[in-house]
């Protein structure tokens, strides 16, 4: 958990991709097939959303979306377990990683900070997840048995998202105001969802014409506007799949992983 | 999967291990849940099962493999095992005429059929299964569990829960 890019503060330099890339595969569990990579790249974004999900466990603003959150929480985990036992072992992949070896994007990892903000992480995410597993679902893979079966669940969760960005946009002035500073926030981060994957025969700009309609249909029907900054910063965004995560990261696993390092081998 | 006709020891064993009541909806077995997908003998006293999940994170999977284990060692099988398959995804197609009667004289809604893949727009109607009305609405798109939709009767204003489709 030691020197990773500040996202508020300090922002560091960050090495050239390819550079960046090579560190990475250092860092990386000695795995490296492409399908074990596209594996942990997706096993991991559905592991570590599931967690900040999780995290709204008893604080969400009402009790439907508390329990709502928890069942998307809970899919996303399901999927994380099928996708981490292809790349390994799922126990020893979630809990005993170092966060340089974590391939999740940096856009899963935001803290959910209100609930306008995790909303804008979903509808980024979950419109993603959608096409992608959507695409992976008709092919040869070893990931297409997950992906169709998973595709029919992210699918009620991007629904979830649309219906909130909708409601929180056009709702109030305080509403709406939360919901584009979410929108706004989270940004910088969706250009690494379009980084190719090595083992996910997809084509990632064709998929990014995709999500960009969807979202743009949404955003601008919820009378918000899309946000017109850069999809990626300098010291942000196309990192984490290379193994660079942002500050709050470091934190997030500490807290995930305490249980498990602290008592090796404990179960319910 | 099964790729021989199943002997009349396997189709005994599968009606077994179909009548073991799903853990979270009891008033439904696993063969009316359409989750038992075969079951094969592979040496005597040595039984394959493959079950799949409804969704991908159920946590009921667990209790439905022991259960399963449970019934086919009592039949005197002492080698039993249950194998998570995740393809071809399961419906909520899936699930048998019987197993949607029981579903709504339970309390829950049951899913629609498929026209084609993707989610049933949740706006169509759907009956209250405590007075029989169409005039419902929704509260939540997640409700006890994640295979569930949390509704409402404008009718009779009692909450229930509908087996979303999948």
């Amino acid at each position: 958990m030691t020197a990773t890019p500040t996202p508020a503060a300090a922002p560091t330099p960050t090495p050239a991709p390819t550079s960046a890339a090579a560190s990475a595969q250092a860092a990386a569990p000695a795995r490296a097939l492409p399908a074990n990579v596209a594996a942990l790249a997706l096993g991991d974004d559905a592991l570590v959303l599931s967690h900040r999900l999780g995290e709204w466990a008893g604080h969400a603003p009402v009790l439907e979306e508390e329990v709502a959150l928890a069942n998307i929480a809970l899919d996303l985990l399901g999927q994380a377990r099928v996708l981490l036992s292809l790349a390994g072992d799922e126990d020893e992949l979630a809990y005993l990683r170092e966060e340089r070896a974590f391939r999740n994007l940096q856009l899963v990892e935001q803290p959910n900070g209100d609930f306008a903000h995790t909303i804008a992480r979903q509808l980024y995410f979950s419109t993603y997840q959608t096409l992608l597993y959507g695409q992976l679902a008709s092919g040869e893979s070893e990931l297409a048995p997950l992906a169709a079966k998973a595709v029919k669940e992210v699918t009620y969760h991007q629904d979830h998202a649309e219906q909130w960005t909708l409601r929180l946009g056009d709702g109030t002035a305080e509403s709406h105001e939360r919901m584009r500073r979410g929108l706004d926030a989270l940004w910088r981060f969706t250009g690494e969802m379009f980084q190719p994957v090595d083992g996910i025969d997809v084509d990632f700009e064709a998929l990014r014409e995709s999500w960009t309609a969807s979202v743009t249909a949404v955003i601008e029907r919820a009378t918000l506007s899309v946000p017109d900054g850069p999809q990626s910063g300098a010291w942000t965004a196309g990192a984490g799949r290379q193994g660079l995560h942002t500050e709050p990261f470091g934190r997030m696993l500490a807290e995930m992983q305490h249980l498990h390092r602290s008592h090796p081998g404990a179960s319910w | 999967m099964v790729t021989t006709a199943p002997t009349a020891l396997e189709a005994e064993l599968l009606a077994l291990a179909g009548s073991v009541p799903d853990p979270e909806l009891p008033v439904l077995t696993l063969a009316d849940l359409g989750v038992v997908r075969g079951v094969r003998v592979l040496a005597p006293g040595r039984v394959d099962v493959e079950l799949t999940p409804t969704y991908t994170g159920c946590p009921a999977i667990e209790a439905m493999t022991s259960d399963i284990e449970q019934v086919l060692h009592d039949r005197g099988i002492p080698e039993v095992s249950v194998r998570t398959v995740l393809s071809p995804a399961w419906s909520t197609d899936d699930i048998s005429a019987e197993g949607r009667r029981k579903l709504a004289e339970f309390g829950i809604a049951p899913p629609r059929s498929h026209p084609a893949d993707g989610p049933i727009p949740l706006s169509l109607s759907i009956r209250c299964p405590h007075c029989g009305s169409t005039d419902t609405e929704l509260l939540s798109r997640f409700s006890s569990t994640a295979c569930k939709a949390l509704r409402r009767c404008a009718a009779c204003r009692e909450p229930f829960d509908h087996f979303k489709e999948l």
